[in-house]
């Protein structure tokens, strides 16, 4: 348990990546190696951006001067509570909103997805010189409003309800670690305000069926009572979907591959106990059906401490 | 240990909740349409008014062989060996083609659309390719199937097939041919018997014909659409429902039909009404001329207007020259202060647009990859044609009525458009978003107004009942064209003044063709 204590106040929140549609308020607390201590309760704001001005339509990269660079931006509410030290529930929500440059299509606004995951630690224990963790995380996230999905690239998220199921390995030496995880994401069928479309043949319904998602995701990094940096690579493909057609609008189902490359950084204010800012900034590499997006975040957290230690304790600025 | 076994919990319900909310598996509507049995054959629709055909009898099928002669007995062999073995592909081709060919194949023609409809992307220098179907393989793919090529490509599948089966129900009262399952009793129907004539099969006149039209108006697509046709046939000869010379007689009739369609497409103006620079720019001209701001592309780069001349394109339901007879009067100079009232209309509409009014325009937006309006109205006859338990050759007609009326209110349409050559909003006011892709045309009168009025007023009547749907379903389209930015409110309500008008020719026409 001690070992938990050490990165009780640890905590990394950087939005996901954001495809031609972004897959945005994936708070990141459910993908880094780190728990929350029983009885805590970690809450921030985060505001993120993401924008790219060349896209690949299917494995032709180019840009679009009747939309210029598509930005998507997002306010998003977090949360983190340590049900024990070795489980975490984790919940977050966005507000986005949408804009291109150039041509005259009209953006979008409003709220997304509810994302809730639970975290476990079965294994935390010492392997040569460092620790070795192992972490398995359920996800659920559902739409809170009936926003419009099939208006890619300007919509604001799928509109899928989705599970996801994730494996992760962490191994820390002194201060310097190195996580892995891959994850499932089942995605339900979506609708469409339309009643027909085409994918590689027509379809004569208002569903469109959703591939799933397979994805992966390696950081490394130092991490200390002040703060953590790492870098990130993370990559996703959809199981199934197919290819945006030479100069067609993009859809739900594409096929959609994305190969990003980051980094993350937090910091503990050393004058308030449990305030900390993050930030964080990464670039897509690669893609199939995705903008070339270029992301940026930063957030604000504090942790409020409900065990008994912190009650006898008072604590006097855990107003936020 | 309480704690794992909430955290187990909570994965169970979680896989729980997976199993029970799985929906994976799309089904189209129309996937499971019953099999045609109609309550009336229309056995006298070899008599109905043709629309090119002179005569029903104007190609010549030949008497079919006697029942008892021994080429019909070895017909009869071959469909009792299909018969023996029927693989469950089989069976499920002959339930798909059993819901009726005019429906079948007018899907095709809708995913043809949508997989056509796209514009060519741009040349390295800011210029644009023009599909050609000189070199349909070739980059890019011909045809651009726009709504109005889409409109014309409708019209001339749906009249052919309907010319087509009239001549193909006026030889089957002529030779009266008994089915095979009426001839031999060890032949199964698989599909619902019927007392029509067997020969010329009813299903090989409407493969034959609608293949052989796909070679002008989809090229690329010949080798698809030959197994379609090859699927059909052997559907209908497993059906038990036709032999190989039914067959053999129906598809050549539906190949010497589509040739007539074929030979007017070829001279209907449509060829030419891409247009040229030079004309290109004479609208331009001529709209200044007239002390008019003329219409621009929105597009970057600026993308040649599309179809300019398709206004020119010879009608089905009437002649050229009532075209600009129908062409309304002009739209409110663009310096006038009614056009600025229209243009600011237009933007206080799309400044905060609402859900329930995305959900308006992306219902009716039917844009680039889509089977465009026209397909649209297509689809919304078909589910409910399905309901009709009609023969196959009402279908057609009913078809044909519908697929005139949407070509013929795309002619009047275009031609107004270029005649006026009228900017959109966006071009007058810039700070109007769309909420759909703008379309790269002028603006007055609305495209989807002009169609769907059309279409509303010939499927009225022909299904009275539903005739006050189709007409709040024509101003909800016209409706939202004016609230997705991409018009102003007069063009919208001018464009359906226009479909009504040429919807009432086809009522005109469905009047008196003998089938009502």
């Amino acid at each position: 348990m001690h070992f938990v204590n050490r990165y009780k106040q640890k905590l990394l929140l950087i939005i996901s990546v954001c495809f031609l549609i972004p897959f945005a308020s994936k708070s990141q607390t459910d993908i880094d190696a780190i728990m929350m201590a029983k009885n805590n309760f970690c809450v921030g704001g985060m505001y993120g951006q993401s924008s790219w001005k060349n896209y690949w339509e299917g494995t032709f990269k180019r840009n679009n001067q009747n939309i210029g660079t598509v930005s998507t931006k997002m306010v998003s509410l977090m949360g983190n509570y340590g049900i024990s030290n070795r489980l975490n529930v984790i919940v977050g929500a966005p507000y986005v909103w949408t804009h291109a440059t150039a041509g005259t299509l009209h953006g979008i606004k409003g709220i997304q997805d509810l994302s809730l995951w639970l975290k476990w630690m079965p294994v935390e224990q010492k392997l040569g010189s460092g620790i070795f963790s192992v972490y398995t995380i359920g996800g659920f996230s559902t739409p809170l409003t009936n926003y419009i999905a099939d208006y890619l690239p300007l919509s604001i998220g799928l509109h899928s309800t989705t599970f996801s199921g994730r494996l992760m390995a962490d191994y820390q030496v002194d201060n310097w670690f190195a996580t892995a995880s891959g994850t499932y994401t089942y995605r339900n069928d979506i609708t469409t305000d339309r009643t027909s479309y085409y994918t590689t043949e027509q379809v004569i319904s208002n569903k469109i069926d959703m591939p799933d998602v397979f994805s992966y995701n390696f950081r490394a990094g130092y991490r200390s009572d002040r703060f953590i940096a790492e870098a990130v690579f993370d990559k996703m493909i959809t199981l199934g979907g197919f290819d945006i057609r030479k100069n067609d609008m993009p859809f739900p189902s594409n096929k959609m591959i994305a190969e990003m490359l980051g980094v993350n950084g937090k910091y503990n204010f050393p004058w308030v106990a449990g305030l900390s800012l993050t930030g964080g900034a990464s670039y897509t590499l690669h893609g199939r059906n995705v903008g070339q997006a270029t992301m940026f975040n930063i957030g604000v957290f504090y942790i409020l401490d409900f065990s008994k230690k912190a009650k006898s304790s008072s604590k006097t600025s855990k107003t936020n | 240990m309480k704690k794992k076994l909430l955290f187990f919990a909570t994965i169970l319900i979680i896989i729980i909740t997976i199993t029970s909310s799985c929906k994976k598996s799309v089904t189209g509507r129309t996937d499971n349409a019953p099999a045609l049995n109609p309550a009336n054959e229309d056995v006298n629709a070899g008599s109905w008014k043709t629309v090119l055909l002179k005569r029903p009898d104007t190609f010549a099928v030949a008497a079919p062989a006697a029942t008892n002669s021994t080429g019909y007995v070895a017909e009869l062999n071959e469909i009792k060996g299909y018969q023996k073995n029927l693989s469950s592909e089989d069976l499920s081709a002959i339930k798909y083609w059993s819901a009726g060919g005019v429906l079948r194949w007018n899907e095709m023609m809708r995913e043809l659309v949508e997989k056509y409809n796209l514009a060519p992307y741009q040349n390295a220098d800011g210029t644009y390719p023009i599909p050609s179907s000189a070199n349909p393989f070739a980059y890019p793919l011909f045809p651009f199937a726009n709504p109005p090529y889409a409109a014309r490509a409708f019209a001339y599948i749906s009249a052919a097939q309907y010319d087509a089966l009239v001549a193909c129900w006026y030889y089957k009262n002529l030779y009266n041919r008994p089915r095979p399952y009426q001839v031999d009793s060890l032949i199964q129907a698989n599909v619902p018997k019927t007392t029509l004539a067997s020969y010329p099969s009813e299903e090989a006149v409407l493969a034959g014909v609608t293949a052989e039209m796909m070679k002008l108006l989809f090229p690329d697509e010949i080798a698809n659409i030959q197994q379609k046709l090859e699927e059909q046939e052997l559907a209908t000869i497993e059906s038990g429902s036709a032999t190989r010379s039914d067959i053999n007689a129906g598809e050549a009739l539906g190949r010497q039909v589509a040739q007539a369609f074929t030979a007017r497409a070829r001279t209907d103006k449509a060829g030419a009404s891409v247009g040229t620079p030079a004309i290109w720019q004479n609208f331009v001209t001529t709209t200044e001329a007239r002390n008019e701001t003329p219409w621009y592309s929105l597009e970057t780069p600026a993308r040649p207007p599309m179809l300019p001349l398709f206004g020119n394109v010879t009608p089905f339901l009437f002649d050229s020259a009532t075209v600009v007879a129908l062409r309304p009067g002009p739209p409110p100079s663009t310096s006038s202060s009614d056009m600025k009232q229209e243009v600011q209309a237009a933007y206080d509409q799309i400044k905060n647009p609402t859900r329930e009014q995305i959900r308006i325009v992306q219902y009716w937006a039917d844009g680039i990859g889509t089977y465009t309006p026209p397909g649209h109205w297509n689809a919304i006859a078909a589910e409910d044609f399905i309901l009709q338990n009609y023969s196959e050759v009402r279908w057609a007609r009913n078809f044909a009525l519908l697929n005139m009326a949407l070509m013929d209110a795309g002619i009047v349409c275009w031609n107004t458009k270029y005649y006026y050559f009228n900017p959109r909003p966006t071009q007058i006011n810039a700070n109007i978003k769309t909420l759909t892709g703008i379309p790269n045309f002028p603006s007055y009168v609305s495209g989807h107004s002009s169609f769907s009025e059309a279409a509303s007023t010939i499927l009225g009547y022909l299904l009275p009942s539903n005739a006050s749907k189709y007409e709040a379903m024509s101003q909800e389209a016209a409706k939202s064209r004016f609230i997705s930015g991409i018009h102003t409110q007069n063009d919208c309500n001018v464009g359906l003044q226009v479909g009504k008008s040429v919807g009432n020719y086809a009522v005109a026409r469905a009047q008196a063709d003998g089938a009502d």
